[in-house]
């Protein structure tokens, strides 16, 4: 379709603003630095662009289409009522900079939310300053280099394990945060090789970055020695929560050994993803941590004629200093405390429940053609490889994945874990229901069929897609980054057959 | 309230087909002495009607802009937002999609990514925009960082009149990095003390950081900054506001190598401080050391144009320890309200915006000068944020405005010591000549 | 099946001698391993290489590798038509996606590396694996 700018006419105009009943004095920017040429933004009528967006959302898949088995992703419903209550104004039209009198609901809330994360995850403090998962990440990693310092092993200890099924955030942030990233391999359950964790751990070891269950889906069952390994060493054991769903109301990686965590309130607390974000990273850590989180804090104050009152309190001085603007992503937080309320203590572990029963049910539908990477009993996702099916064929993950499109289902995550050849991480969230479970479990089967019958299909798929495989080479050998009149691509190809013909194979 | 979707039979039958009897059979590898072994201490589930009652009753426990008139600026501001924009944004279909990894069914995020892109290069006169940041502040943080990877330096010089936030958060990130940060002052009217930014800036500068217009609202010396930063062969980074661009000249004409800043103002709510936007742009040459997702124009198999994330090699999911950053999102939500926003003014309804909260807040900052006992804090041209001294303490001015229903004033003490009592006040366009009235009213009551 | 007037590192890389000189590239295996290539990033003119030095990167679409010098020496040219084409190494990897040209600093080393049928095995060896 085209784009905004290709549908822009010189002069059309939606919104626009009264003057100000007196100008501005000539001299009020200085002069030479008074812009001549206006950006070039589009012109369009009001409708044109409603329709514009409206057909570029119809370009798109999400939650509201069908099942999104993104494995780590945790593509769970993202409750409507969540969005209703985030749009009330006395949440939306908060400027951050208000007194605190004026906005005792926000820090309320926000205390609430801190307290129920606890109780979640069994950690002391939270910081909800975070932005995203990576930006949780960052935070933690901070933390653990402000402790190590605050001891005198600042200069000592440069290294922090990380095992090798890990995402790839964990290494990329233990590199921002000035570490050395040493990999641990993992066993042949699937678990973190307890063996090689000893060999790695030293005086040198900071901490060590886990997640559990881990990116294969499993549980791993030596967390207590693990954690135990990294202690000894005198390392910090960090939690990466982006597969906490599992375990709400069951485990806690307080209970477990974890000094810290970070949540994914936009997996775990349904918070939607909107193509890529906003998320928020919430940080967790055990009282011993507490002096070292960003600030300032939304806390409690003595209740003053009997009414409580909430105020910000103001990083401590060990504090790692800020990681964002102001107090986070406040409307992330609003929505992620509507979904706790809404389930309860008890509908949590029930999330929990029905998420591992899902995954499991999706992974003995799969039938022969899936294998799990690792047979073991999966937690709320689980990793199969089709490196037979591959052999067989010819047929890649990719493939597969393109012909799910075509069935109408999201495909899974490809390729990850990186240790898994032909890795499909499959989470289908326990908010599918069992007929779209099944429905799920047909289009793997049946793109397995094609793979066999109809490979060439599979290797040109999508075909009843928006748009038909994009050449991912092209765009990053001929950049086009942004409109040019005249110089960017065309609406179509030039050099391609024409529209309606039968498309060349790729 | 449940989202859940199995009956009891439901799940009876699932675990039929497992041969499980109970479904805490399926937490075997859970072991016993890593378990809860007690409910969460949480209350009970709600309805959704208690639910909405609930959440009803902490936002009414708030006075937000809707019911207080905002004055306040500092990083984050009260502009119009028209309706179209919360239209789009609430269209499921962009809301509840995950990052767009599948191309061919995620199109609409994509070319919506691929045209904010496209209208941030044009407001920022820079070459290529990334598809956006967390907020502003985690921007110029980044850019630091970027600098220090292109020059292979590791001294940043900030200017202070830079957004102390973004300062703070430069801090956080550089300290990671083990970058040094060195900031320079003003000249006490408010612009960059260019004598002692030459003297800070040395051949082991990456990156000189400028704001333009500065936390004082102040339109800074920005051409000049630029210069003394390329002397020495570092970087030059502004920070810029998205809306006076529309009158001032942009980054990329008066020498900046990297433009950041908070896309907040661009039809994105207050919102107590999140989610924000930031955006990030470059000249071309430093396109392969940009952070975060960058979505490029193709062709698909049926050469129909179409967009696919590019240049993916730079993150972390694939450099991992070596990705330019570690960043993973970005807030394409966000940068699709923004896009939206700029469609809806267009060149001329952007305009129109910054030339009316110029106008209005000349006027304000005139009104309020000739008071007795009032003075503005800088003798510099400004954009529509300026700092006041007042002849009272800044919490009497402060209380004395809340009690006629205004907000505004925020002491810029708390981030310069040497400002105390300075008051930041932000005129946008969504005020009116009347509610400046107001404004001038009530500060001359608590100037009395 | 590989080219016979060249040597072959573990790596992937080819060397060529010419001369005083030697022109490195990666192998037909290797750029199929890569797929689409889409960047090369190549050093400088006048670089001293010590022998496994990574000396550049190799990027396709979703991957990253890179360019180890299979000998030591200094480089005396880097082929500038990748940074336009670097579909070159895909297309034509033994020639016109040759990478760098070096001035080996002890010969000798050349010599240590794996002919056409060793590095036929050693591809064999890592495929089966």
């Amino acid at each position: 379709m085209k784009t905004i700018f290709e549908k822009s006419v010189p002069g059309r105009r939606a919104v626009w603003f009264e003057p100000a009943r007196e100008a501005a004095p000539a001299d009020a920017v200085p002069e030479g630095r008074r812009r001549r040429t206006p950006p070039r933004l589009p012109e369009l009528a009001e409708v044109d662009i409603l329709r514009h967006y409206v057909a570029m959302s119809q370009r798109n898949y999400s939650i509201a289409s069908g099942p999104y088995p993104l494995g780590s992703c945790t593509m769970k419903y993202n409750p409507v009522v969540n969005e209703a209550v985030a749009a009330l104004p006395g949440f939306a039209s908060l400027h951050p900079r208000q007194p605190a009198a004026t906005v005792q609901g926000a820090l309320r809330l926000m205390v609430e939310l801190e307290a129920a994360l606890c109780e979640i995850t069994g950690m002391d403090a939270f910081t909800l300053q975070p932005a995203a998962g990576a930006q949780g990440e960052l935070t933690g990693m901070l933390i653990v280099r402000a402790y190590h310092r605050a001891r005198g092993e600042g200069g000592q200890r440069t290294q922090v394990l990380v095992p090798d099924s890990a995402h790839g955030t964990n290494p990329a942030t233990a590199a921002m945060a000035g570490f050395e990233v040493v990999a641990v391999p993992s066993d042949r359950r699937g678990n973190v090789d307890v063996a090689a964790l000893r060999a790695r751990a030293s005086e040198r070891t900071a901490g060590l970055m886990l997640t559990n269950p881990n990116t294969l889906g499993v549980f791993d069952d030596g967390i207590e020695e693990i954690a135990a390994i990294v202690h000894e060493a005198g390392g910090l054991v960090y939690y990466d929560g982006a597969n906490l769903n599992p375990i709400l109301g069951v485990a806690r990686p307080g209970d477990m050994g974890f000094d810290l965590v970070h949540l994914n309130l936009h997996k775990t607390f349904s918070t939607p993803h909107g193509g890529g974000g906003p998320g928020a990273g919430p940080v967790g850590v055990k009282d011993f941590l507490r002096p070292y989180l960003p600030g300032p804090r939304p806390v409690r104050l003595a209740a003053r004629e009997g009414q409580e009152e909430y105020g910000l309190e103001p990083p401590s001085e060990s504090s790692i200093g800020r990681v964002r603007s102001f107090y986070g992503n406040f409307l992330v937080l609003v929505r992620a405390y509507a979904y706790i309320l809404a389930q309860g203590g008890e509908g949590l572990r029930r999330v929990a429940e029905d998420a591992v029963l899902a995954a499991n049910y999706l992974a003995h539908e799969l039938g022969p053609d899936y294998p799990l990477a690792y047979d073991r009993r999966p937690m709320h996702e689980f990793v199969v490889s089709t490196a037979a099916l591959k052999r067989e064929t010819g047929v890649r993950a990719l493939d597969l994945a393109k012909g799910m499109c075509d069935e109408g289902v999201h495909p899974p995550t490809v390729y990850f874990p990186l240790t898994v050849e032909e890795a499909m991480m499959v989470e289908p969230t326990e908010t599918e229901a069992v007929e779209n479970l099944d429905r799920l479990a047909a289009a793997f089967r049946r793109v397995a069929e094609i793979a066999r019958t109809d490979p060439e299909r599979l290797r040109t798929a999508p075909h009843r897609t928006p748009a038909a495989r994009l050449d991912e080479a092209r765009a990053t050998r001929h950049p086009d980054l942004r409109y040019r009149p005249g110089l960017s691509l065309p609406e179509r190809d030039p050099q391609a057959a024409p529209a309606g013909a039968a498309a060349p194979p790729a | 309230m449940s989202y859940l979707a199995h009956t009891a039979d439901d799940r009876r039958r699932m675990l039929e087909r497992l041969d499980v009897a109970d479904v805490s059979d399926l937490f075997a590898d859970v072991p016993e002495s890593v378990r809860l072994g007690r409910p969460l201490r949480l209350p009970p589930g709600l309805s959704e009607a208690a639910l909405v009652r609930r959440m009803a009753s902490l936002a009414e426990a708030n006075r937000g802009t809707d019911r207080l008139v905002c004055f306040l600026g500092g990083g984050a501001t009260d502009r119009f937002i028209p309706a179209l924009v919360r239209e789009v944004v609430g269209r499921a279909e962009f809301l509840t999609a995950y990052t767009p990894y599948q191309a061919e069914i995620s199109q609409g995020t994509l070319q919506a990514i691929w045209e904010f892109q496209s209208m941030m290069a044009e407001l920022t006169g820079m070459d290529v925009a990334q598809a956006s940041m967390y907020d502003g502040a985690s921007a110029v943080a980044e850019a630091a960082l970027l600098a220090a990877s292109a020059t292979g330096r590791s001294r940043v010089v900030a200017l202070r009149s830079v957004d102390p936030q973004s300062r703070a958060v430069l801090r956080t990130y550089a300290a990671g990095r083990g970058l040094e940060v060195v900031e320079v002052g003003d000249r006490g009217d408010g612009r960059a003390d260019l004598d002692a930014l030459a003297a800070a800036v040395d051949d082991a500068t990456c990156a000189v950081i400028v704001a333009d217009p500065n936390f004082f609202g102040v339109i800074e010396a920005a051409p000049e900054v630029a210069e003394v930063a390329h002397r020495h062969g570092a970087l030059c980074v502004a920070q810029v506001d998205p809306v006076a661009l529309a009158v001032l000249t942009p980054p990329g004409e008066w020498g900046a190598d990297v433009a950041v800043g908070e896309g907040q103002p661009l039809g994105i709510p207050l919102a107590y401080g999140g989610p924000y936007l930031g955006f990030f742009a470059v000249r071309e040459a430093l396109v392969r050391r940009l952070p975060g997702r960058l979505a490029g124009a193709t062709y698909d198999a049926r050469g129909e144009r179409g967009f696919a994330l590019t240049f993916q090699t730079r993150e972390q999911h694939i450099r991992r320890e070596r990705a330019t950053s570690n960043i993973c999102t970005n807030q394409a939500l966000l940068a699709l309200a923004a896009s939206v926003y700029l469609a809806s003014l267009g060149p001329q309804g952007l305009r129109e915006a910054a030339e009316r909260s110029l106008a209005l807040a000349h006027a304000a900052a005139r009104r309020i000068a000739a008071l007795p006992g009032y003075r503005l804090a800088n003798e510099a041209p400004f954009f529509d944020e300026f700092a006041v001294r007042a002849p009272v303490p800044a919490e009497r001015v402060q209380a004395t405005l809340l009690r006629h229903g205004l907000l505004g004033g925020s002491d810029l003490g708390e981030d310069y010591p040497e400002r105390r009592g300075e008051l930041l006040f932000a005129v946008t366009e969504a005020r009116t000549e009347e509610e400046v009235d107001r404004l001038v009213a009530a500060l001359e009551e608590a100037g009395a | 099946m590989h080219p016979t007037d060249r040597r072959y590192t573990k790596e992937h890389e080819w060397i060529r001698p010419e001369g005083e000189e030697a022109v490195v590239g990666i192998t037909d295996y290797a750029q199929n391993q890569l797929g689409d290539v889409v960047f090369v990033e190549l050093p400088a003119v006048g670089r001293e290489l010590r022998r496994g030095e990574a000396f550049g990167v190799v990027e396709s679409v979703k991957s990253v590798a890179d360019l180890y010098a299979p000998v030591g020496g200094t480089v005396v040219a880097v082929n500038e038509a990748l940074a336009s084409a670097p579909e070159a190494v895909n297309r034509s990897p033994y020639e016109e996606g040759w990478m760098i040209r070096i001035r080996p600093s002890a010969p000798g080393e050349l010599e240590e590396l794996m002919d056409g049928a060793a590095y036929e095995r050693h591809v064999q060896a890592e495929a089966g694996a």
